[in-house]
Formats: C-alpha cells, structure tokens, sequence
C-alpha cells in the first residue's frame, strides 16, 4: 500500500502523539474532504491505536468524515436564525442547482450538500460553508453564482 | 421612539461601555500586569465582579485563585472559542477584531496563575480566520519572549461538535478523543487538560480581564449592576430593526433592550441561545438581563407575533438532539422523546396533556443528566412551553 501523501505530510507536521490526533485527521480532510478507511488504518498504526477506536473518534465529529465527499463540501446553517431568514429557499436552490438530495454528493464527485447547526453568523442569515470559506445573507440566486464560482475555480 | 433616537440611545449605551472593541496598547497592559504582584491581580480580577462570559458566569477571580493554589507539573490557560450556542457569534468578531486583548488576558492569567502553555480552541466552523489568528500568537510569543515571561499560546481547532464548548468535553477532544463530557469533580482548574491545573476561560471573559488591568477594578464596577457588573457584549438576531453585536451594559430590563432592538411586534425573547430561557411580552418589563435575571453568554434570539414558538422550539430540540454525545442515558433517550412528543401532540397522536409528562421529563433531565447539555434542555423546553402552550400544542 502506497503511503497517503496527506497523511505523511500530516504526522511530518504534527507528530503521532495522542493529542496530535485532531490536527492530523483534520489536516488530511483539508486535504482530501473526508477520510478513506485505509487513511484510519494508517492513522491507527502510526499512533498506537486500533482502527476502531480512530474510526470512533472520527464519527464524534461532524467535521471528520468517514463518508465519501466531493471536493467542495456546502454546509448550510439550518438553526433558528438562518431557518427564520430563508434556509429552505436556500437548500431549494442549491438541490436544484446540484440535482443531489441533502447529504448527496454530486456524480462528478465536486460538491456534497449538507446541513449544519448554527455556524456563529445568525445576524446574516441565510449562511452557509464551502469547505472553510463563509457565505452569508444568501439569497437562491446568490447560492447559486457561489457554486458556479467552484465550478470556475475547479477549472482552473 | 423614532430610528434617530433608538441609534442615539444605542450609541450612548455602547459609549457608556466601549471596553472590548476600544484600540488599547495591549503590550502596554500586559507590561503593566508584569509589574504588579500576582496576588494583586487575582484580587484585581476578583474585585471587578467579573463573571464568566461563557454562559455558566463563574467569578473569574475565584476560578485562577482555584488555580493557582492546584499543584502540577505544569499548567495551562484554554481560550474556549468553540462558540457553540445558537445565536451567539460575538467572539468570532471579538477574536477578529480584537484578538490582543484575549491574548493579553491568557497572558496575564499564565503570568498570575503560573501557566506556562496556553491554546485557543477554536471551532472548526471559524476555520477561516485559524491562520490569521496563529499569526497572532506567534507574534506574541515572540514578545513574551522579550518580556522574558514563560508563555506560549497557539491554536488548535475543534471539529464541528456543540458539546465540545463544555470545558471538560473540549479538554478531552484537544487530547485526542471524542469529545464526552468529564464527571465532575475533579474540576479543571486541580486536574484538566493532561490531567494538570487548566483554567478555561471564555474568549470575552479574557478580553475583558486586559481593560480591567488596564483601567482598574473600579472601573469595571462602575458599569452595570450589583449582581452584573461590567459590560457584556450581546449577539443579536431574529426579528430584528437592528441586529449585529452590541457591547452593553447589564442590568437593562427586557423591555429597554426591546425597545432599543425589536421590530416593533416582538412578542418573545430566547435569551441565552437554545439552551436558555425564552421571554415572552408580558414578563419584558419585569425581566432584567443580568445574573439577577436571565444571565446569558450574550445570544439574544427575537421573535415577532408572525413567527411559530411550536417551529422554534422544534428547531432547538432537533438542535439538542443531534448535538447530545449520547454518553448518558436521560440526555440521550430524553432529547428524543421529547422531540417526538411535541409533533405527536401537534398530529394529535397524543393528547394535549401529554405536554405535562414531557415537562417533567425535562426536569427529570435536568438533574439526572451528566453534563450542561442534558441538564439546560429544561429552560427553553419548559419556558417555551409554559408561555406558548396553545402554539406548541394546537
Ligand atoms: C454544552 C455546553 C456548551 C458550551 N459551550 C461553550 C462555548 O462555546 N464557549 C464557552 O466559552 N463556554 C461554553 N460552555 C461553558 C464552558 O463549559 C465553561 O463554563 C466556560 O468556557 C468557562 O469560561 P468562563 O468562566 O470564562 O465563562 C459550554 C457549556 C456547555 C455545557
Ligand atoms: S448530558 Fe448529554 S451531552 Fe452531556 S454527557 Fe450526557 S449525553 Fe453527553
Ligand atoms: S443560526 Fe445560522 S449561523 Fe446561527
């Protein structure tokens, strides 16, 4: 098995004591968006640990995830705040716009559309994630030159 | 009022406080903290009256005199900025614009308390702004350095889990696990983070422990009231003229508070985020924002007439239940079932007095739960019921 290039990187970076864990699984989904279940087992016998126990820490954390995502994640904020300030319209658009379900990832492996829980910008809602960067007081058509704005970037 | 004298109002209410997001010499309030003994600044911080910003208002004076009477091998400050609550989002734009002054603050305690490490945990969600803020630190560690105070302070980032912000969940996700709540006692501040002396502190809590040092305890006091003194800055959403993020005084009633931020048709108030007390129009003007009232982290959630209690009160059960770590049996199954509950008497599956059972089931929650999670889910679930019974159950 070929070593994971995030992976080294991660451990050359943050070492492979216990506390390291959380950077270095972060730093292989900022990589790669979500983490592969050979990435766990490499994970584990670098640390010490079984494949189990990396997996359960993982799946604590709705940010490490252990299922297939494409290379823009969108997280829209579905709390009360942004919910009041037109979340569903905003999910519409994007469903529309992406033809995927909430929780799908689009066949070409480019975008997965989740929801999240507030994300500490409720004054602005509708808000929402692509991968790290924000996006605030969305409107559908707005949501919608976001993706087309990936779509671009992807290109180039 | 008209719009004109809301905003005077406002501006005069702010000006009255203007202590966190004022343009201070930081290396200068932390030279000056470095002059003075370290009992001193305890009793500094002890003699403001400053309470936690986080949410469970602990005297902040009493929790590093706590730490630094522990014995360890080494201890460490923790800037909790996992800002987690619903409806809070004032320590992202503290930690933006005014990340100095947090920094000062860990300085300062490290200096007061003996720490030696520092981190700012902060959420994953604020990502974004992570390098920036590492920048930051490393340009104050180098001035610790010169200031030849044992100190160093860096980032570390949680990974999208509301719990995590409880103190004793956040120190076991910086170590490498999932993030499930500690039993209490031991209490950080005698075994924390690696099991060592560890003072959690809210990232406005430290921002204001600089302007104490810088303008005095006095100062300080002389803002808000016997019971809340000082400022609190007040994260403002919902159905709002005016919404953002407020430096204020506390101690103002709801109905100032109100008057200053409403729509001019709120008829409830979620003070406290999800997990607070929710307000309705006609307590406004009995209700004081403050430790003697409804203490909060700052979140303020309005509402107006138009607006469903049954969906909000739906939407932070749904929030609690996906959020609760599961490692405790009433907090777990109880998040649920309560939620199950309030649509099974919406759809008429159960009957209306039903809503009593799961009233006392929040109860039963609040004191059988391990952790603040499960033990808060009661204020909002039997405040919102209480007030908005015919919205929650017709
Ligand atoms: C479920 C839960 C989430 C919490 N989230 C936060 C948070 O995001 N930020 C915070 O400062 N405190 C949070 N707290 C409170 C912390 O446990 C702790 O009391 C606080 O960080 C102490 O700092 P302070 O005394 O300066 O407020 C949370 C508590 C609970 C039970
Ligand atoms: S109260 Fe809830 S969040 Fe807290 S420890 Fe129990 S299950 Fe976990
Ligand atoms: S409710 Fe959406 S960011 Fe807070």
């Amino acid at each position: 098995m070929t070593p994971n290039k995030a992976f080294s990187e991660a451990i050359n970076k943050h070492g492979v004591s216990r506390d390291s864990l959380l950077p270095v699984l972060q730093y292989v989904i900022s990589k790669e968006q979500w983490l592969k279940e050979e990435t766990m087992e490499e994970v584990a016998k670098a640390f010490g640990m079984s494949a189990a126990e990396v997996y359960g820490v993982a799946t604590f954390y709705s940010f490490l995830d252990t299922e297939p995502r494409g290379r823009y994640v969108i997280r829209v904020c579905r709390t009360i705040s942004c919910d009041m300030a037109g979340k569903k319209e905003i999910i519409e658009s994007l469903k529309n716009e992406l033809r995927v379900k909430t929780g799908e990832t689009t066949p070409d492996g480019m975008f997965t559309l989740l929801e999240t829980n507030c994300m500490g910008w409720c004054h602005k809602g509708p808000a929402m994630l692509v991968n790290d960067d924000v996006f605030t007081e969305l409107t559908p058509d707005k949501a919608v030159a976001v993706i087309q704005e990936y779509r671009e970037k992807s290109k180039q | 009022m008209s719009n004109t004298d809301k905003n005077e109002i406002l501006n005069k209410m702010q000006e009255r406080v203007n202590l966190i997001f004022k343009n201070s010499d930081c290396s200068a309030i932390l030279d000056k903290a470095l002059t003075m003994k370290q009992d001193d600044i305890i009793k500094s911080v002890t003699d403001s009256g400053l309470r936690g910003r986080g949410g469970a208002g602990f005297p902040t004076g009493l929790k590093w005199k706590g730490a630094a009477a522990a014995s360890g091998n080494i201890k460490y400050i923790i800037c909790n900025a996992d800002e987690g609550e619903p409806g809070t989002f004032k320590d992202r734009r503290i930690l933006e614009e005014e990340a100095d002054k947090v920094i000062t603050g860990m300085a300062i305690c490290a200096y007061a308390v003996g720490v030696s490490e520092g981190y700012i945990y902060l959420r994953g969600e604020y990502n974004f702004m992570k390098d920036k803020l590492q920048g930051e630190c490393d340009k104050w560690n180098d001035k610790f350095k010169s200031k030849k105070l044992n100190f160093t302070v860096n980032v570390r980032s949680g990974a999208g889990a509301y719990v995590c912000g409880e103190e004793t969940a956040l120190i076991e996700s910086m170590e490498g696990r999932r993030g499930e709540p500690r039993n209490k006692p031991p209490f950080p501040v005698g075994a924390g983070y690696m099991n060592e002396p560890t003072v959690v502190n809210n990232v406005e809590t430290l921002a204001y422990v600089a302007t104490i040092i810088d303008k005095g305890a006095d100062y300080f006091k002389s803002i808000g009231t016997k019971d809340s003194m000082g400022g609190k800055v007040f994260s403002v959403s919902g159905d709002c003229a005016v919404k953002g993020i407020y430096e204020l005084p506390l101690g103002m009633t709801m109905q100032e508070f109100v008057d200053l931020f409403g729509d001019g048709d709120t008829k409830a108030v979620q003070v406290g985020g999800a997990s607070g007390t929710c307000v309705p129009r006609k307590n406004f003007a009995t209700t004081v924002i403050g430790f003697e009232g409804v203490p909060t982290g700052g979140s303020m959630m309005l509402f107006n007439s138009k607006r469903s209690m049954f969906n909000a009160l739906r939407n932070y059960l749904e929030f609690f239940e996906e959020e609760s770590c599961g490692q405790c049996t009433p907090c777990r199954v109880g998040c649920q079932q309560l939620l199950k509950g309030i649509e099974a008497i919406r759809s008429g599956e159960r009957p209306v007095s039903y809503i009593e059972e799961l009233r006392k089931l929040a109860v039963t929650m609040s004191v059988a739960s391990k952790c603040g999670l499960g033990q808060s889910v009661a204020s909002p679930f039997n405040s919102i019921t209480e007030h908005f019974r015919e919205e929650i159950c017709y």
